[in-house]
């Protein structure tokens, strides 16, 4: 994991396999990394959950923080597997209740993720999940939502990375934990 | 069909899972008492108690495909799936899925909306559940009922964890069976 070769799992080639890239879409231009294909082969799903599982049993994370809508497919299996709540980070008015929101940017103008007031308590370890970093703006902003009220973020995890657009300096000095690297 | 009528008639699961369900009233607009499952989920031992509970009821039913609603749907369906052997099909709000999709629209209080499901994810003749967390109209489970079928999958049963009493016994959904953990915590009419 994490890009460094020799240590490769045998299993991450199999994953990487299954991603589907669809060119110029959801514009032109866009080489986008499709994770559904990688979800009709269980075994490679399986194997997905399962690396990340084996790396962060041990580590103490109490929360897994999913960011939606892919972030919600990858979270729960990892939360459930090692014990955590799963507090999804959601966008802007889907949440009942009381919410605190973080503003990041997108190409054209600003989006807003949004957690729910008392999900997450001062001194929670928490794990950030998402099917993919790209300029690493939603993670940072998530990362920001967990600070706020006083969670430490031991992680950021992902299944592909595309490390051109370097979101992995985006992150306030949290490690990136990623499977496959598009280039 | 709810839990209690087919076999889990007080099991203590049921009663964890109901009482870790938040119920905020008037959103998203006054009338309404909103089921919110988020605190289900922030309690690992009840969402667990979810996920094993479907799991059990599955597992031998030779379901080789699951497809969840966005977007709740995608916190429920992977876990059963997963447990289960069977691929994970994400039902999506328009424009989100890439490749050919067939989309279905499906009737709102007000206007419509639409559901969409990748072309290529279904092979003909698969047996599918349906996951979504909670059932009140029956409109967005039937419109992902029509994608799996017009994909040439079965549809095996619908599944959910909150459903209004109406589809207590042999309730169905386009002529599925639907199965259901808990009923709306509270008593005030849900009106939609």
């Amino acid at each position: 994991m994490s890009g460094n070769k020799q240590d490769e799992d045998p299993r991450i080639n199999g994953i990487k396999t299954k991603i589907r890239v669809v060119p110029d879409f959801p514009k032109k231009g866009i080489m986008f990394q499709d994770i559904t294909t990688v979800l009709l082969d269980p075994k490679a799903f399986k194997d997905t959950i399962d690396l990340f599982v084996e790396r962060y049993r041990d580590k103490n994370i109490s929360v897994v923080a999913g960011i939606e809508a892919r972030g919600f497919i990858f979270g729960p299996p990892i939360a459930l597997a090692i014990g955590a709540k799963f507090v999804p980070l959601r966008k802007p008015k889907k949440l009942p209740g009381e919410t605190i929101f973080e503003e990041y940017e997108l190409e054209y103008g600003n989006d807003r993720l949004e957690m729910h007031v008392g999900a997450v308590e001062a001194g929670d370890r928490a794990l950030v999940v998402d099917d993919l970093i790209a300029t690493g703006g939603t993670l940072c902003a998530a990362i920001n939502l967990l600070e706020r009220v006083g969670a430490e973020v031991v992680e950021c995890a992902c299944v592909i990375e595309l490390p051109e657009l370097k979101g992995r300096q985006r992150l306030k000095g949290k490690p990136l934990c990623m499977l496959v690297e598009y280039r | 069909m709810f839990a209690v009528e087919n076999g889990l008639q007080g099991d203590p699961r049921l009663q964890a899972i109901s009482d870790a369900i938040r119920v905020i009233p008037h959103f998203p607009k006054t009338g309404i008492m909103f089921q919110d499952i988020t605190t289900l989920l922030l309690d690992p031992v009840a969402f667990k108690h979810v996920v094993d509970i479907f799991v059990d009821r599955y597992k031998h039913m030779n379901i080789s495909l699951v497809a969840g609603v966005e977007a709740r749907g995608f916190i429920f369906g992977p876990p059963i799936a997963l447990a289960i052997g069977a691929k994970f099909i994400p039902l999506r709000k328009p424009g989100k899925l890439p490749g050919k999709v067939i989309s279905e629209e499906y009737e709102l209080e007000y206007g419509n909306d639409r559901l969409e499901m990748s072309m290529e994810a279904v092979k003909s003749q698969e047996r599918a559940l349906v996951i979504d967390d909670l059932v009140a109209t029956g409109g967005t489970l039937s419109a992902s009922i029509n994608l799996l079928e017009r994909a040439g999958a079965e549809v095996v049963e619908c599944a959910c964890v909150v459903g209004l009493p109406k589809f207590k016994g042999q309730c169905k959904l386009k002529g599925k069976p639907l199965y259901v953990l808990v009923e709306p915590s509270q008593l005030e009419e849900i009106t939609f």
